[in-house]
């Protein structure tokens, strides 16, 4: 968050999501989202990595406004409080923050053809537009990520998880949006087809020019496509950085433990990895442990951790939230 | 050379199309043959479609009854192809274990752990039930899970993936079988976990020297546990070889064309 | 030969049968009164409650005013099937656009709608048709405003279940960040993906439609004579059954057999929609 750089584009603050289930026969809430700030700039992708209960769907959700937030702030460049629009002044920003979903298929109305799909968005959010321009744009959208006209006339059912991603990706870009953010795309697909769809986000950032918000769990993606990782544990960050310091240099002890945990494909390299870098379960997120959230994994962890909630801090221009980053730096793993 | 533990030879499985069409019809395997050695980690990789699954449902006979299956599979040179029910079942979850990809699909979500864990060594073992339960928490701290005794009495809605697929590979292993069959068991969990169960099962196996015959899609995962690998693709076996034989001289275009679309964190030197 | 549309029916043989009876039954009641020589009004007195006779001209047998029973009995039908199919139509409506608006917008506004259901179902019909009845005479249309009037509220309650279920799907969280909302999301996306569910309780719903008429009809409310319903006709015949069991036994029969056509139309419908959904 530096002073010098031009505005960014969207600011979240303290972000918070709670929601209410019933645990052991009681009302609670439970904290999805925690404390959780952020900037993203423009022409940037920021990528949000976390496992399960960490938050990051929630993230989401919350930033288009799918779900309440219950805490914090969200500014949308230049002077708009994005979590406090309602009706049609919401609806106005619409056109310029858009989702892809993890689910293609099930993104799409199974009961619509898919050329009135992709033209919703304009007949909504650009009324402006003649039938002839809506359906122009619909081709070319439907080109830019490789599809063919012939697809117009068809239902979701008919589509491969592939296409209908390819599908879902053209109806967010229809009204040119500044910010995609994209909810774990690459999940629900088949190795091959989840190369081909990272290349095209690729292209389409580049021609684009988009700021994307990349939620994935799949972190060699997230360091191909993004400038900036954030890492989330149970609904918190752990760390925010820039792409090539997170993976070259990693200051959270969750962030460490996360990379060495990915499997690699080569043989060498993974027979010698014997034990696992992380021991224990990711604790519940309707008991989160006291102060730091990571401590009861964390080998590092000491009594501070579990007094005081580390805060994010600048060490080297990455963010880390963590009492003994400086010291962790030293000790070899 | 001995005799492989298993052996299967020619396996063709075919689905016909619904009201007997000729059309439609899915030729699941073709002219499968694999071996697995007492003791060794074959890994069979493939994309979704290529068969992969349908080969361990074979081995145990659990194709659906419309499938048509053809070619050998021998056990210790038992044919299992054509078995009577009453012999495969000594077999099946004795000497022969699966291991699912999704527990949830595996546990009865209605009996607590304990008994569940017990059912094979009370049925197949003629144990009692108190030595059945000692046994059940054996294998309970054998897979590492925290608080066995606690955990035993609870429901499989009560613990967290992790800890179900821990439990799944205790059942496998509580007969002390001689060959694991593991259908994509790490798919679903989150990856600090699928760290945790790939070594637990490393270990496990070190331990009891069973043999494992892993279904992934994952090509790290094969990396880091299989002696020996079979690439799939469209139901048949496209490349067989040693582990890192087959990562550093491919010979398969499909096999290397595998390698570079699986994407592999860059790390630093 | 296995064409796709044998395919398609294999097993739902009934549905085919039953639909059919119920097109044939429709079109007899509308052809054959115009091209016979009879009517259902004019009476003809010296053939007062003929036994059905296949030779001569009455094939059914007259009434106690001499009137052909076959053409009384199939303008019954069109009268029936026409308080039955407009009642459905209406109640299918209303309910399916108050479900669907009180699933949708959830909190408040459900709740208020629901517990105006709630309210509704416990006024009890038949006085309420009396009332209805003493206020505005006999006529006609009383019937379909009262009979549609009570039948939309077990659709109601049904298509709200549905679209609370489909409020939690992808697809309508898609179409809400492509700015879709009210009257747009309820109709485009909301109601198109609960028509499976609502034809079949729709078709389930006639049955019940067309028995309460008849039932109305047989305590003397509803139609006026001289124009008849199948159960002013089961009615008249009821208290004739031991002299001539003629102008009861026909009337009953088709009443029976529509009633039965639509309820295996309805579970056959149900088959063919439901399945395929999850297959």
């Amino acid at each position: 968050m530096s002073s010098t750089a031009p505005m960014p584009l969207l600011e979240a603050r303290n972000l918070g999501v709670s929601y209410a289930v019933r645990h052991a026969g009681r009302q609670v809430r439970l904290r999805a989202l925690d404390d959780v700030s952020f900037d993203l700039a423009r022409a940037e992708t920021l990528g949000i990595v976390g496992e399960s209960g960490s938050g990051k769907s929630t993230l989401a959700r919350a930033l288009l406004r799918l779900i309440p937030a219950d805490a914090g702030t969200v500014r949308l460049h230049p002077d708009i409080d994005l979590l406090g629009l309602r009706g049609a002044a919401l609806r106005s920003v619409r056109s310029r923050l858009q989702m892809i979903f993890q689910d293609g298929v099930a993104a799409l109305d199974p009961r619509q053809r898919i050329g009135e799909a992709l033209e919703e968005p304009l007949l909504v959010l650009k009324p402006q537009l003649s039938g002839l321009q809506r359906r122009e744009r619909v081709r070319l959208g439907l080109e830019r990520v490789g599809l063919e006209r012939a697809h117009l006339d068809r239902f979701p059912h008919q589509f491969s998880g592939g296409q209908a991603q390819r599908i879902g990706m053209a109806r967010a870009l229809m009204v040119e949006p500044e910010i995609v953010v994209c909810d774990e795309p690459l999940s629900s697909l088949d190795v091959s087809i989840k190369a081909q769809i990272t290349a095209l986000l690729q292209q389409l950032k580049q021609d684009l020019n988009l700021s994307m918000i990349f939620i994935a769990h799949d972190l060699p993606a997230v360091q191909q496509l993004c400038e900036r990782v954030l890492v989330l544990y149970l609904g918190r960050v752990m760390e925010i950085a820039r792409c090539d310091a997170l993976f070259d240099r990693p200051r959270h002890p969750y962030t460490r433990a996360l990379l060495r945990s990915v499997p690699i494909p080569d043989p060498r390299v993974a027979r010698g990895r014997r034990t696992a870098p992380l021991a224990g379960e990711i604790p519940s997120s309707l008991t989160p442990p006291s102060g730091c959230v990571f401590r009861t994994r964390c080998p590092y962890a000491v009594d501070r951790c579990a007094r005081e909630v580390p805060l994010l801090r600048s060490i080297d221009g990455s963010e880390v939230a963590c009492h003994r980053a400086e010291e962790i730096e030293g000790i070899r793993t | 050379m001995s005799e492989a533990l298993l052996q299967i030879r020619s396996l063709a499985v075919r689905y016909p199309a619904p009201h007997g069409q000729a059309a439609g019809a899915v030729q699941a395997l073709s002219g499968v043959d694999l071996d697995v050695a007492a003791g060794e980690c074959l890994g069979l990789v493939g994309e979704s479609g290529s068969g992969k699954t349908a080969i361990l449902l074979s081995i145990l006979g659990l194709l659906p009854p419309n499938a048509r299956l053809g070619g050998s599979i021998r056990f210790h040179g038992d044919e299992l192809v054509g078995m009577p029910l009453k012999r495969l079942n000594q077999i099946r979850g004795t000497r022969i274990a699966m291991i699912f990809q999704d527990p949830m699909s595996a546990l009865n979500p209605y009996m607590r752990i304990i008994d569940q864990l017990s059912e094979v060594p009370r049925v197949h073992g003629g144990l009692s039930r108190r030595d059945a339960g000692q046994r059940a928490l054996e294998m309970l701290e054998a897979v590492h899970i925290g608080e066995p005794r606690r955990r035993a009495r609870q429901y499989p809605h009560e613990l967290s993936g992790g800890m179900r697929q821990r439990v799944m590979i205790a059942m496998a292993l509580i007969a002390e079988p001689e060959l694991i069959l593991a259908d994509e068991p790490t798919t679903a969990l989150d990856v600090t976990v699928q760290a945790q169960i790939l070594e637990l099962l490393q270990e496990l196996r070190e331990r009891t020297g069973a043999a494992l015959l892993l279904v992934t899609h994952d090509l790290g995962i094969v990396a880091q546990l299989a002696d020996r690998v079979g690439v799939m693709r469209h139901g048949r076996i496209v490349e067989q070889a040693g582990c890192l034989a087959l990562f550093e001289r491919p010979q398969h275009e499909y096999t290397r064309s595998l390698l570079a679309a699986m994407p592999r964190l860059k790390v630093p030197a | 030969m296995n064409s796709p549309w044998r395919q398609r029916l294999h097993g739902h043989l009934g549905l085919l049968i039953a639909g059919s009876v119920l097109m044939l039954i429709a079109l007899a009641s509308l052809i054959i009164p115009a091209l016979s020589p009879y009517d259902y009004y004019t009476p003809q007195l010296e053939l007062i409650s003929r036994p059905p006779m296949l030779s001569g001209g009455h094939l059914l047998g007259t009434d106690p005013l001499g009137r052909d029973l076959l053409i009384r009995v199939l303008w019954g039908c069109r009268i029936s099937l026409l308080i039955a199919l407009l009642a459905s139509l209406i109640s299918v409506v209303v309910g399916v656009l108050w479900g669907a608006i009180a699933g949708y917008a959830g909190g408040y506004t459900d709740a208020l709608m629901m517990r105006t259901v709630d309210v509704l179902y416990s006024v009890p019909f038949v006085p309420f048709v009396i009332v209805l009845t003493m206020l505005f005479g006999r006529q006609l249309w009383l019937m379909f405003i009262a009979i549609g009037a009570v039948s939309w509220l077990d659709i109601a309650r049904i298509v709200r279940g549905e679209a609370l279920s489909l409020k939690r799907r992808e697809f309508i969280d898609a179409a809400r960040v492509s700015g879709v909302h009210g009257a747009r999301m309820i109709g485009r996306h909301i109601v198109p993906n609960l028509l499976g569910v609502v034809i079949i309780y729709a078709t389930l719903t006639v049955p019940t439609v067309i028995l309460f008429e008849a039932f109305m009809s047989f305590l003397g409310l509803g139609v006026r004579v001289p124009l008849a319903s199948l159960g002013s006709l089961i009615a008249d015949g009821a208290s004739d059954m031991q002299a001539h069991p003629h102008l009861l036994l026909v009337p009953a029969a088709v009443l029976a057999s529509i009633i039965y056509c639509f309820n295996f139309l309805g579970d056959g419908l149900r088959d063919l929609l439901d399945p395929r959904k999850h297959s």
